[in-house]
């Protein structure tokens, strides 16, 4: 019998070369499947299966291991907790809870810690949802309970499981491992369920149905809610050389997009981002409830000196627990920073494994696995018939700032919202530099209705304005280079200085001030509209041949590149204000010349 | 009872294969003993079964398939630690070379180290002054930063290197400063330099250095900045020192790296650099930073020579990834005889924003630095403009972005390798030279910063307009 085969398998290393140890002893381990290799029981994941010979890849270092230690077979895929007690919270690449880690090891993280996600002690205030006799299907809440201030956590039927509810727990406080309802299934075999569930990280989880995009994620960030705009559910990529600014963007996102969930992913990235995010996001108050920011957001760090193996999990496990969220009926937005190491991580296991290799040395199977990890993206219809979606945003990190690299390229053709960052610009500290010819976003069709309905109808034909007038500059500044700015005619140079202001006075945005930092739909559009009716004045005062620089010296396009700073969020009565110096502004240049 | 394997099976490169061996662990240490006596050590970074593949860090010149045997220590490499470190001289592979015999160790450790769990880190956020204006002032170093120097083959990153370590100081001068040198692959020349540099400043006795020559065996040189980060960890987590790592060379190092992994036929990926580069200098860079609760810091200056001077090539473009900023050096700057051949534009330093600043440097220090970015960068604009059309046509406007470039590269780039600059010299500085340009361009700061700092006219005190020679 395949049971007791498996059973009396004896699995023993045989050989160790970096990250990859092969396994000899039995036949009985399945692709996929979750190990613990050697004395200290480390985690691996089987990743070949070879006549007598099994390889697999371990996520921590290997230092030690030897022919003939043991190695124990899980008998199921990689997979992770969930439930109540990840928001809020820390994670390594496998989602272990960094501070448990710290509180074992120390400093340095230490190797073969097997530690639950969850923490085992909590307990939890939970209300259950159903009664005795109850019909379940998968979907259904069972159990809910305040998991932070921000966010009520729904335990839901897992997939699979259908019957009928045998047993229910009265409420009260319970740990993950209590258990709540017990479901007798069609074939009377008795399913207990607890506020904890496990589900394997390769695996997409079941939802109803795909429901098209159709709102936006408002970021507060004016380049990307104006000219690139990405919904809810979409997917997005930010590629751009070193210090460009992609971390910086990720961050800016995380804190201000209106998401209810963000898991922020540090997949090879730098320890001293992770820490500040950690700080920052503790620190930081949500604009509505004013409660800290981590009180919604789900960390994973898996930097840059940790584990090659874990790094390539780590994608999974973020988007394994937005996922999880979705199916509460929430909008979850994942940042994953960066998937370049990603890629990475892949190629260097590649190599290990000695396969043949496409192109730059990348696996030839890159492609599929991108395209597996953003379609797990979307906006959905839930098991449990609510509305959730889950937005993925990932950086990439060109290797020489080069877009045409294989990463880069195989990755646009699964995202719909492109925000390519641009060095010169970063140079000039203009961030975010996010280069308006270089990006671009599908969705803005898609989401047409919604901005037409909930910001005002003028928004769409503004922005559209704003893109002819850069593109426009663009051609101009061809001239410009050769020539000087001198030689052109007077409405040229219009749209030169108004594409100035908006480079300067609207695509700009500073990060580090109080301000500016977040700036709502309303205001963006009122600032487009303030910009535009300048250009408008200007160009009837140029078309009586009269000189740009007369309505310059009135210092209103310098005043106008300021009002970012000024109008405060709350308050826009301000902007009354500039449309009358505008207004003056014409005016008096436009008496003088009459 | 002292196990020996003797002669082996297979030998290519720095590398030896035995066969038949039982119990041996991955990462483990070995003593290779030849026949004349002479003992060399390797590492175990392969095993199949019985069958072990060792690296020899000494190379495999000399020894057969027959005049060797081998004994596995049992342990992965590990150094011995000590606060009597402190103006030592080892070699790459951490032995003692200065001729004063063994260490009393305090500690072993294991030289690849482990991560330092980023809920234990502490944010960096106190600079370290340099003394040098386009650092301080536009690419902030931060104790616990990893901020290298990009540079190529004849500029001056030695000596401004040796400036920084020379004139680093922490402005609340508590805790120990100790300097951890590793040299991966110089000339004997430039360890010298260093070597007398440290000496003229009197710090020789809180310098370690970790020395890998241009001649020494590469495979060493792969294990020297992990000793010398190594000594840094001890230093800085167990006594407190707030220690600063000068690497130098990283480019031969990461030459070393590719040599071996070529030699071990791993399938090689972009320029023939192994697929694990990134990881690998990830290992060394992330090393440095601060943790809670201990009181010093690890802060790493890596020097590398971009090769062909090219910033895309794998090495500074990996590492860019990595730290946290750069600084580069230009060949233009080199030329035109300013020191330290800053490129400003390119240069950037990640951590500053939370270390400058009210309470840090000086309320104003953050916007000068921004406006100085965006300005000069238009002085680039300008400059190509002018290869056109000739600088007789440019617009008033672009004339003073020409002038404001020559005198800022002038004045505030260039400085005496001896020149000390405080902050404030640095920062008013920065405001005199944007005088040069018409208030209204100044469009990174605020009216109140402008009124404070912008004062009609300031520059004519530099006494000198654009385009003077270096004083």
């Amino acid at each position: 019998m395949a049971t007791t085969r498996m059973n009396q398998a004896n699995y023993t290393i045989h050989g160790v070369n970096g990250p990859v140890v092969t396994v000899i002893g039995g036949r009985g381990l399945a692709m996929m499947d979750m190990v613990n290799v050697g004395e200290q029981g480390l985690i691996g994941e089987v990743v070949r299966v070879d006549g007598g010979q099994t390889t697999v890849q371990v996520y921590e270092d290997t230092t030690g291991l030897m022919p003939g230690q043991p190695v124990t077979a899980q008998g199921a895929p990689m997979s992770i907790e969930l439930g109540p007690g990840l928001l809020h919270n820390i994670f390594d690449g496998i989602a272990r809870p960094l501070e448990v880690i710290q509180a074992e090891s120390g400093p340095f993280i230490g190797r073969g810690l097997n530690i639950p996600t969850l923490d085992r002690g909590r307990k939890w205030q939970v209300t259950l949802s159903l009664q005795v006799g109850d019909q379940v299907e998968p979907g259904t809440e069972y159990a809910r309970c305040p998991e932070t201030g921000l966010i009520t956590h729904r335990c839901l039927i897992p997939a699979g499981l259908s019957g009928q509810v045998a047993w229910v727990a009265g409420a009260g406080a319970y740990t993950v491992e209590d258990p709540l309802v017990k479901v007798t299934d069609s074939r009377g075999k008795v399913h207990t369920l607890c506020l904890a569930q496990r589900w394997p990280i390769r695996t997409a989880r079941p939802m109803a149905q795909r429901l098209p995009i159709h709102r936006p994620l408002i970021t507060g960030q004016r380049v990307i809610d104006t000219l690139f705009p990405i919904g809810k559910g979409g997917a997005a990529a930010i590629p751009g050389p070193f210090g460009a600014g992609k971390t910086m963007t990720q961050h800016q996102l995380a804190k201000w997009s209106d998401a209810d969930i963000i898991v922020y992913l540090g997949c090879g990235e730098r320890g001293n981002e992770m820490t500040q995010a950690l700080e920052e996001f503790s620190e930081l108050l949500d604009p509505k409830s004013r409660l800290p920011l981590m009180e919604r957001t789900i960390l994973i760090a898996n930097t840059s000196n940790m584990p090659v193996a874990a790094r390539e999990a780590s994608v999974y496990t973020g988007m394994t627990i937005a996922e999880y969220y979705r199916d509460m009926g929430y909008h979850v937005a994942l940042m994953a920073d960066s998937t370049s190491r990603w890629a990475e991580a892949l190629r260097e296991i590649s190599g290990r494994l000695e396969e043949m290799p496409a192109e730059e040395g990348f696996p030839a199977y890159l492609a599929s696995r991108l395209a597996e990890f953003y379609e797990r993206a979307g906006y959905v219809k839930t098991l449990g018939g609510q509305e959730g979606s889950v937005t993925v945003i990932g950086a990439v990190s060109p290797q020489g700032g080069d877009f045409s690299e294989p990463v880069t390229q195989n990755t646009k053709r699964y995202i719909r919202t492109f925000w390519g960052l641009d060095r010169s610009l970063a140079y000039a500290r203009h961030y975010p530099s996010i280069h308006w010819l270089t990006s671009y976003s599908e969705y803005t069709d898609d989401l047409k209705d919604w901005y037409e309905k909930n910001v005002g109808p003028n928004f769409v034909p503004c922005r559209q304005r704003i893109a002819d007038l850069l593109q426009e500059e663009a051609k101009l500044m061809e001239i410009v280079k050769l020539i000087g700015a001198d030689i052109l005619p007077e409405d040229q140079k219009l749209i030169i200085e108004t594409a100035r202001l908006i480079r300067v006075g609207f695509l700009q945005q500073n990060a580090y001030h109080d301000i500016d930092t977040y700036v709502p739909l309303d205001k963006q559009l009122r600032m487009m509209e303030l910009i535009l009716r300048l250009h408008d004045g200007a160009k009837a005062l140029v078309a009586r041949a009269i000189p740009l620089s007369q309505l310059k010296a009135t210092g209103i396009f310098d005043q106008l590149t300021k009002m970012k700073y000024e109008v405060p969020n709350e308050d826009q009565g301000k902007f009354e204000a500039y449309q009358q110096q505008i207004d003056q502004a014409l005016e008096q240049v436009s008496r003088a010349n009459s | 009872m002292r196990l020996e394997y003797i002669g082996l099976s297979e030998l290519s490169g720095s590398l030896i294969v035995l066969e038949g061996v039982k119990g041996v662990a991955y990462d483990e240490m070995a003593e290779v003993t030849l026949d004349s006596g002479e003992r060399r050590y390797g590492r175990v970074i392969l095993i199949d079964g019985d069958r072990v593949v060792l690296q020899v860090f000494e190379g495999a010149k000399g020894i057969s398939l027959e005049n060797a045997r081998t004994h596995f220590t049992g342990k992965p490499m590990d150094i011995a630690l000590s606060k009597e470190m402190l103006g030592r001289v080892f070699d790459g592979a951490g032995r003692p070379a200065d001729g004063l015999g063994e260490i009393f160790p305090e500690a072993r450790r294991n030289i690849n180290g482990s991560a330092i769990n980023p809920v234990s880190r502490q944010y960096p956020r106190s600079c370290i002054y340099t003394g040098v204006s386009a650092i301080d002032g536009c690419a902030t170093l931060i104790r616990g930063q990893k901020l290298p120097i990009f540079s190529g083959s004849g500029m001056k990153h030695n000596e401004l290197a040796a400036q920084i370590v020379r004139q680093a100081k922490v402005p609340d001068q508590q805790g120990d400063f100790a300097i951890v040198f590793a040299a991966m692959g110089v000339k004997n020349d430039t360890a010298e330099f260093f070597r007398r540099n440290f000496e003229e400043a009197g710090a020789l006795q809180r310098v370690v250095m970790f020395l890998n020559l241009a001649s020494d065996p590469i495979i060493e040189r792969i294990l020297t900045p992990r000793c010398a980060l190594t000594a840094a960890e001890y230093l800085a987590f167990d006594h407190g020192y707030h220690v600063l790592v000068i690497m130098t060379d990283m480019t031969s190092y990461c030459e070393a790296l590719r040599e071996f992994s070529s030699s071990k036929g791993e399938i090689p990926s972009r320029k023939g650099f192994p697929a694990y580069l990134y990881s690998d200098l990830a290992s060394l860079y992330e090393r440095a930073g601060m943790i809670r609760g201990r009181k010093g810091s690890v802060t790493q200056v890596p020097v590398l020579t971009m090769p062909n001077d090219d910033i895309t090539h794998p090495i500074p473009d990996l590492t860019g990834y990595i730290t946290e900023g750069q600084i580069v050096l230009e060949r233009e700057m080199e030329q035109k005889g300013i020191y330290p051949p800053v490129a400003i534009l390119p240069s950037l330093s990640r951590l500053m924003k939370d270390g400058v600043g009210k309470g840090f440097t000086r309320e104003d220090h953050f916007d000068l630095s921004n406006q100085l970015f965006a300005s000069y960068s238009k002085v680039q604009e300008a400059r190509s403009l002018a290869s056109v059309i000739g600088e007789e046509e440019l617009s008033d406007t672009d004339k003073r972005y020409l002038k404001f470039g020559e005198a800022f590269e002038r004045h505030y780039i260039n400085q005496d390798a001896g020149e000390e600059r405080t902050i404030e010299q640095t920062l008013d500085l920065g405001w005199k030279l944007l005088t040069i340009l018409p208030r209204g361009e100044l469009d990174r700061v605020d009216g109140k910063t402008l009124d404070a700092h912008y004062v009609e006219g300031a520059w004519e005190s530099l006494g000198t307009g654009g385009g003077s020679q270096p004083a």
